[in-house]
């Protein structure tokens, strides 16, 4: 291969991932549907994810990998409570967006 | 070879991103997502973390996937995502700060963080004794001896979890019929 010189180092992952992390930010901050607010909370889970596996690779710790791990683990946990009160809200008004979620806003604005 | 393969899905890994994002359909977010989280695998895989990836296919594009499209599907809201914008300008503001944000990150990943601390050698994840084994060995050796105790923990978590989300499924119900008598 002609780029056999062009080496991929731990900095490629570390950007790789804030690119992902930024995607999952943005599409938090813009789309309105709940769920997918949630799929963009995996996404910068992962970002961070992708992060933690990079320095373990660098630094040569398998601690990094095993914080990962745990992540998975708590991922798992949120993603089943947070669909779990998702359907509760659908099941109270259907077809809500993030934006008819104002109950506790001040009605007269 | 090593090239080939971080170019190929680290693009993919954000071509998945951006489908999430930007579909209008809850469904292609979620099979988007699918894609975002099979390529993260093969990415772990290139760097050592083969037990990572694994678990990373079956919990994340197995089962957490697999749940929301069950949600998508159960709540039927895979009409498409309404381009109304209550808070006038928030779109606009939100990319501005995203930018913003990959500014900072980015700074910090420019760093030189490569500090030259290593590890001990039974933390290593390759070379030292063979007696470590493969990944899965070392991953667990460390899992069951450093961090017995978070582990223990997170098995409390899931517990909890699984009782919470029963118990917000089971309320709501009940709820969910005094609110529409209410409405009536």
């Amino acid at each position: 291969m002609t780029v056999a010189s062009w080496e991929i180092t731990t900095n490629y992952y570390l950007i790789l991932g804030a690119l992902l992390f930024t995607i999952g930010a943005v599409g938090l901050l813009t789309r309105r549907n709940v769920l997918v607010m949630f799929m963009c909370v995996e996404l910068m889970l992962n970002a961070v994810n992708l992060t933690f596996v990079a320095f373990a690779d660098a630094l040569n710790d398998i601690r990094g990998q095993v914080i990962v791990f745990f992540v998975l683990s708590v991922a798992a946990a949120e993603v089943a409570v947070g669909l779990g009160i998702i359907v509760a809200i659908f099941r109270r008004r259907r077809g809500a967006t993030a934006d008819d979620l104002d109950l506790l806003k001040d009605s007269t604005s | 070879m090593t090239q080939f393969i971080f170019v190929v899905f680290g693009a993919l890994t954000l071509a998945g991103a951006f489908g999430v994002i930007l579909a209008r359909n809850p469904v292609h977010s979620a099979l988007s997502l699918v894609v975002t989280l099979v390529s993260v695998a093969v990415l772990f895989l290139q760097q050592d973390a083969h037990l990572l990836a694994a678990v990373q296919v079956v919990v994340y594009a197995g089962a957490i996937v697999v749940l929301f499209l069950f949600v998508i599907m159960l709540l039927g809201v895979d009409h498409p995502d309404t381009l109304r914008d209550p808070l006038r300008g928030q779109r606009v503001a939100a990319i501005v700060l995203g930018v913003v944000l990959l500014a900072e990150v980015l700074f910090l990943a420019g760093h030189h963080w490569a500090t030259g601390a290593k590890a001990a050698a039974p933390q290593s994840i390759r070379g030292g004794d063979p007696g470590l084994g493969n990944n899965v060995e070392r991953v667990a050796r460390s899992l069951f001896t450093d961090f017995l105790w978070p582990f223990e923990i997170t098995a409390a978590l899931l517990v909890l979890a699984v009782i919470g989300a029963v118990i917000l499924a089971r309320r709501s119900r009940q709820a969910g019929d005094t609110v529409a008598e209410d409405a009536s």
